[in-house]
């Protein structure tokens, strides 16, 4: 067992993650997720949120066992290897914050960088938009940590903090496995708690047991090779450090691979699964989660890999995202087929400014 | 340069364990540099940042837990 976690932790740890991901991500699609989202937090996150009933926009409505297997994932390896460490209080708030925009720009170009790349590997040429803003808001974010910017330290924490999102994660997969239903209303619609799509993209899924099992997989080996789908450009521009990005581009060219063999590459912009074809908010709405993820110190899988090590920091971030995907479905901010929501662009420059003014202001206060 | 320069990266998030050890490294091209990190990956990230400036690395795991890793040259 530790000479797989020595491998995993070496130079090769990315890139098989970016492999199994690469791979398993179209499986997931042929076996029913939607097109092009095998893995995407930000989108499985807001159907969470739908299943929740935070939002009610009926067709992306499901508790996704993805997520869950992520979190418990890397949990199981944090506790075998040791790292398992219960800790909080590096801007808890922020944070929360910080994961409520970086959701909301990620739901106006459809996608968290995961499914960013995952597009691109499907053949949608609006994902160039995409992943060009991601870039380009994890380069704005180098500039403020080249600044200075610091959320502050984290301190150890009594275990039971730790093991909160793992207890929410458990808590999710008996919500998914039981759904429980109070009653229907005088309409005949179901009233919750629980609400599960019967179309739509929240509809699709492929059977709850297998997509567990890839998200326990995938969450194990992330938390024991660091993979980050942020940190890749991060540490590539920033320190010149190509570990993680190599994860990233064993993920892109697996998932071409995997969908070219299934018959799921459909290169084009029109018509692609689950995508507009704005290109300059597909841009705006990446530049913004790109630069808020990088201000929260990694993409939305690595929070979900960290919440799972008992970092309550990230576990709050995690939460942010599934209340901020509430929000930009009540709030008509997140886009659709069609194109941006009505109030997608302007949550996108109010996003911005804010992530700026944290950038331009948060400094480790010292004692 | 023979003053030992420490390091406190406990706490910080990624990338600001390796970022706080590059500009150290940067600063006292030799000496010893000691850098204390409380996660796996602040570990590897200072260990493998500092190997690749030329840095001999020697990691103390400390009793209450997290890691000293010393950096010679």
């Amino acid at each position: 067992m530790s000479s797989i976690s020595r491998f995993l932790t070496s130079r090769w740890g990315p890139m098989i993650t970016g492999i199994v991901v690469g791979v398993l991500a179209p499986v997931l699609v042929k076996l029913g997720n939607p097109g092009n989202m095998g893995v995407c937090v930000v989108c499985f996150s807001r159907d969470i949120a739908g299943a929740l009933g935070l939002h009610r926009t009926g067709v992306v409505q499901y508790i996704r066992p993805e997520i869950i297997g992520f979190v418990l994932g890397a949990l199981i390896a944090a506790l075998i290897f040791r790292e398992f460490k219960p800790r909080t209080g590096s801007s808890p708030l922020v944070r929360f914050l910080l994961g409520m925009f970086a959701t909301f720009g990620a739901l106006v170009f459809l996608g968290c960088p995961w499914r960013a790349y995952l597009r691109l590997a499907g053949g949608d040429g609006n994902a160039i938009f995409g992943v060009l803003g991601l870039a380009g808001g994890i380069g704005l974010g180098i500039v403020f940590l080249r600044s200075g910017y610091s959320l502050g330290r984290s301190r150890p924490a009594p275990t039971a903090v730790g093991w909160v999102m793992p207890a929410i994660a458990v808590t999710l997969l008996v919500l998914l496995i039981a759904a429980p239903q109070f009653g229907r209303d005088a309409g005949g619609n179901p009233t919750g708690p629980i609400f599960f799509s019967t179309t739509g993209p929240g509809s699709q899924h492929a059977p709850l047991l297998v997509s567990l099992i890839v998200g326990l997989l995938i969450g194990f080996l992330a938390q024991r090779s660091r993979f980050c789908t942020v940190g890749a450009v991060r540490d590539a521009i920033l320190l010149r450090d190509f570990r993680l990005l190599s994860g990233v581009i064993a993920l892109l060219v697996a998932a071409f691979v995997t969908n070219m063999i299934l018959g799921q590459f459909q290169p084009g912009f029109e018509k692609q699964p689950i995508a507009h074809t704005n290109g300059w908010w597909n841009f705006g709405g990446m530049v913004l989660a790109g630069l808020a993820f990088t201000l929260a110190g990694g993409c939305p899988g690595r929070q979900l890999f960290l919440a799972g090590e008992g970092d309550a920091d990230s576990g709050l971030f995690v939460a942010g995202m599934i209340v901020g995907a509430g929000f930009a479905h009540n709030y008509s901010m997140a886009s659709s087929a069609a194109g941006p929501g009505v109030f997608g662009p302007s949550v996108v420059v109010v996003g911005l400014l804010v992530c700026v003014v944290f950038g331009l202001t948060m400094r480790e206060v010292k004692a | 340069m023979s003053d030992i320069i420490t390091v406190d990266a406990r706490g910080l998030s990624c990338p600001q364990p390796a970022m706080l050890t590059r500009q150290t490294l940067q600063k006292f091209d030799k000496g010893t540099v000691k850098v204390l990190v409380d996660s796996g990956t602040a570990q590897e990230n200072v260990s493998r940042l500092a190997q690749k400036a030329g840095w001999a690395v020697a990691v103390e795991e400390q009793p209450e837990g997290g890691c000293r890793i010393v950096l010679t040259k």
